[in-house]
């Protein structure tokens, strides 16, 4: 596998990143960069040290980095977690209310302290916190339930100064969308799959409207409404699918989908195959909806939605 | 009559499903099932998920129906806590 790191990768811009991705020969991850700077998303990361998680040191080689922003990747953990040498030498600054490093979760309990610490890290307003830890949970039980991830969820996040927004990427190489919604609904692509699973009341685990005891099919409309409702970028790519909710301008009509495909969207489905899944989301601070509007803007979609989809299963009358 | 004082178990961030299943199955369940009334406290708790209150409660609407409503009661929810728990019930019951 070949990733390339380049001199700029974002939301607004990973989708050149990710057709440079190779996937083939994957028992050897090789990482280059951009000589003269990387500036890259949150995910962008993530992706890579989940793809050398499933590799031992030996089979990872890592160019020499030149590039003056190298240190972020050092501070970021990214050599660490993947256990190789980085061979640069960085003055470690706290990480309170920038970022939070390259973390590996693997269980509930793992989640559930991570949580904990991670939202007086990141020196929020109470607000703001309870946004980034809502998106956090249930993206990362998500991977936790459904991906059967042998190295579990790997995210990182990290806090914009200049945009005051915090862009968070979560990756994983388990077992993709397709696998998991395809056990319930008939699906061909990686793209359908997509698309349904962002639909609210769709899960992977039965067709049964409401889901089951654990499962309800609403964390990824959640979190797509929430990156909508404050005009943010949202991305999720899984096999060759990929879906992408553009920003808003302040001028556009806020308005929630249950259809993701009727959202400002771009939908790629022929990207190099992601074994797994990867999430990236953008939320800027100071455009931070109240929760308590979001939620009720989201209710008020998601009611319509299981309302209609009920209706048209409804039994027509047989007039002869 | 049996409270249950969500904070204790599962912290001011309600989120681990594990703790709700564990809650639905071990307690909640089985005082329907006596036909006891069940109170859930939701003091000191800022923020639930909608994945920890579906597995808390969805399975006891599908169990009891509609019914079940009548007799569990939600304290001190603040507004978010209470849209969450309005989003559960209402699809599970515009589901049925």
């Amino acid at each position: 596998m070949k990733v390339h790191l380049p001199n700029s990768a974002y939301l607004g811009n990973l989708d050149p990143f990710l057709q440079g991705f190779d996937p083939s020969n994957r028992d050897s991850l090789e990482i280059t960069a951009n000589e003269k700077w990387i500036s890259v998303h949150p995910v962008v990361l993530s992706m890579i040290t989940s793809l050398g998680l499933n590799l031992s040191p030996d089979q990872i080689h890592c160019q020499k980095l030149e590039a003056g922003s190298k240190h972020y990747l050092v501070r970021m953990g990214l050599f660490k977690l993947l256990n190789i040498p980085s061979n640069i030498e960085i003055v470690e600054h706290e990480s309170a209310g920038r970022f939070i490093p390259l973390t590996q979760i693997q269980t509930s309990d793992e989640l559930t302290r991570f949580i904990t610490e991670m939202i007086p890290l990141l020196h929020l307003q109470a607000e703001q916190a309870k946004t980034i830890g809502y998106i956090v949970s249930e993206l990362v039980r998500n991977v936790l339930e459904h991906a059967l991830a042998k190295n579990g969820a790997v995210l990182c996040a990290q806090y914009y100064k200049k945009s005051n927004s915090i862009r968070i990427g979560i990756a994983d190489t388990g077992v993709g969308i397709k696998s998991t919604i395809s056990q319930s609904h008939p699906v061909e692509t990686d793209l359908e799959a997509i698309h349904l699973a962002l639909w609210p009341g769709i899960t992977g685990t039965t067709r049964r409207e409401g889901g089951t005891a654990q499962n309800a099919g609403a964390g990824l409309f959640f979190i797509k409404s929430i990156a909508s409702v404050n005009r943010d970028f949202f991305v999720l790519y899984s096999g060759n699918g990929f879906y992408k909710l553009l920003k808003k301008t302040q001028t556009q009509r806020m308005r929630l989908h249950a259809d993701p495909f009727k959202d400002r969207h771009t939908a790629l489905e022929h990207l190099p195959y992601w074994q797994g899944t990867i999430v990236g989301v953008d939320i800027t601070l100071d455009q931070t909806k109240e929760f308590s509007l979001l939620l009720e803007a989201i209710r008020k979609t998601y009611g319509t939605a299981v309302r209609e989809r009920r209706k048209a299963r409804y039994k027509k009358p047989k007039f002869i | 009559m049996t409270q249950i004082q969500i904070f204790e178990k599962a912290g001011a961030f309600a989120e681990n499903k594990d703790i709700a299943k564990d809650l639905r199955v071990r307690e909640i369940i089985p005082e329907l099932e006596r036909s006891e009334e069940v109170i859930l406290d939701f003091d000191r708790v800022d923020t639930v998920t909608q994945s920890f209150i579906h597995a808390l409660i969805s399975d006891v609407l599908r169990k009891f129906g509609s019914d079940a409503l009548d007799r569990i009661a939600f304290k001190s929810c603040n507004d978010n806590i209470r849209t969450i728990i309005r989003i559960v019930t209402d699809y599970m019951q515009d589901g049925e």
